[in-house]
């Protein structure tokens, strides 16, 4: 049997001995067969999982909650060193084997069952989820569409229920793509809050980790089981709220949908009290060159020798991708840097006086698998640039932000995304919870309704 | 590639190279990326202007 709700309740749940956490695994490892051709997942862990259900259950049974997150099934990205599995990156490249990182180790910490290692674009180095070497990741509402990326598998898997939150990367909306594309919550915290130890990396001075969950209390309760910093249990803060709509550049093209459900947004906040004021953040049109120039070289540094002895067995268009970056000139990393700390402060900027930045997470939604361009308020784009557009600025700028589902638009998903100032994720994931009833639009938004 | 590497020149050595390697499916990223590397040299020079501006105005 199937429980639909979220991390927070199942949590509580299971606490309260309702809901058994071998019945919990048991459903979630039926709905992950049932489900086996969006190829969500790359290893599952059955067996596992099911021992330590048993165990779960036993302890629960006499008192002793390892922590708050004891007996729930969550999934991590395959990108991520778990002990006992291989980590393939969604690549044929020979995979890696690790200890727990990090990460992993505070989950199980926290009383987390690790089911399975979930698909993702190869080696997180795209936004579609159709170049891995696992089948490409469907969209649960049309097997045609992406379900966005990188971490693919990850936003599939909380929409059907094959688990209760999950662990992705973002490097440049990584976590926040596949969120808005199927429809949940997906937090990128600070730069360098969470530890990215045992994780296979794309660009070691852009990535992140960061929960994926249902609703930002899901979000929040896992951040807190990751190592994040939260002083106790979410406290969406009282009174008014000043956030800021950085139009030009973000909001100069968007889906028709995606503008509507924005526009929709700004009224319910505006409605309930909260100030929402037009802003712009200086030289963002530099963010798709700064960020070129630091990921392709990063990328391209880590891969090296893999490119030299297996070059054949990466996907097409990641290898190309990494062979690109060895062209990139030391002097042009070195002017991205700098100009990566002059946005950063641009971004501060924008923030100034005001408690977060509302933008869309994504100007489209899910585009079709296998596209390489989209058509975007009546111009044709290539479909990487368009994904990573609201996104990638506060990878280089690291600032934290969070994608919530805000409706939908043609029967698919639409993302909003909160971005708060540097340092200081409790307090946004505090605001996104005051926010999430004006920009989900009410419940049954999750998963674009199917949640 | 000599000691002023302008997107043009950086391009044409790329393009060698790609040829030389047999990877011509490389080309269009190279005339992509090259574009990308004149607009974050412009973006710099921008930069730096408004950095002197700023020094320059009196506080």
């Amino acid at each position: 049997m199937t429980h639909r709700c979220g991390l927070a309740e199942m949590a509580r749940l299971i606490r309260a001995r309702e809901v058994s956490p071998v019945e919990v695994v048991t459903a979630c490892l039926e709905r992950i067969e049932a489900r086996r051709e969006l190829n969500a997942f790359i290893t599952v862990l059955a067996e596992g999982a099911l021992a330590e259900a048993r165990r779960a259950e036993t302890e629960i049974a006499r008192g002793a909650a390892r922590g708050a997150l004891h007996g729930v099934p969550v999934s991590v990205k395959d990108l991520i060193d778990v002990a006992g599995t291989e980590t393939t990156a969604g690549s044929a490249v020979p995979p890696r084997r690790g200890p727990d990182a990090p990460i992993v180790s505070r989950l199980r910490e926290a009383g987390a069952i690790l089911i399975g290692k979930t698909n993702l674009h190869e080696f997180a180095f795209g936004t579609t989820g159709d170049e891995t070497a696992f089948g490409p990741v469907r969209h649960p509402l049309d097997p045609g569409r992406s379900a966005g990326g990188s971490s693919s598998g990850a936003a599939v898997a909380i929409v059907e229920d094959m688990c209760y939150g999950s662990v992705g990367t973002d490097t440049g909306g990584s976590i926040r793509i596949p969120s808005a594309v199927c429809g949940i919550v997906g937090l990128k915290p600070t730069i360098g809050e969470l530890s990215c130890e045992g994780i296979v990396p794309l660009s070691t001075t852009l990535d992140h980790v960061g929960p994926m969950a249902r609703t930002v209390a899901d979000a929040a309760l896992l951040f807190q089981a990751m190592g994040g910093s939260l002083d106790g249990p979410l406290q969406p803060p009282p009174g008014c709220h000043a956030l800021g709509i950085p139009g030009p550049y973000f909001c100069d093209r968007l889906e028709p949908g995606v503008r509507a459900a924005l526009e929709r947004t700004r009224r319910d906040l505006e409605g309930a009290g909260h100030r929402v004021i037009d802003v712009s953040v200086a030289h963002a049109e530099w963010t798709a060159d700064v960020y070129l120039h630091i990921v392709l070289p990063e990328a391209s540094a880590w891969h090296a020798r893999t490119l030299e002895t297996h070059a054949d067995r990466y996907s097409p268009g990641v290898r190309l991708r990494l062979e690109m970056g060895r062209y990139v000139l030391a002097e042009d990393y070195v002017r991205a840097t700098t100009l990566r700390t002059r946005l950063r402060e641009n971004v501060d900027g924008a923030l100034d006086g005001l408690d977060a930045l509302l933008l869309p997470a994504l100007a489209i939604t899910a585009p079709p698998l296998g596209a390489a361009s989209v058509e975007v308020d009546g111009s044709r784009e290539p479909v990487r640039a368009v994904m990573l557009r609201l996104t990638q600025l506060f990878n280089i700028t690291g600032h934290p932000a969070i994608a919530m589902p805000a409706g939908s638009s043609g029967g698919f998903p639409v993302g909003m995304q909160l971005v708060g100032r540097r340092g200081r994720t409790a307090d946004l994931l505090a605001l996104a919870a005051a926010m999430e009833p004006y920009i989900t639009g009410g419940p049954g938004s999750v998963g674009g309704g199917t949640g | 590639l000599g000691v002023d590497v302008t997107p043009q020149a950086w391009l044409e050595a790329a393009t060698r190279d790609a040829d030389r390697r047999e990877l011509p499916e490389l080309k269009p990223l190279l005339e992509t990326l090259s574009k990308s590397m004149e607009a974050l040299r412009r973006h710099e020079q921008e930069h730096i202007e408004e950095t002197v501006s700023a020094a320059r105005t009196p506080r």
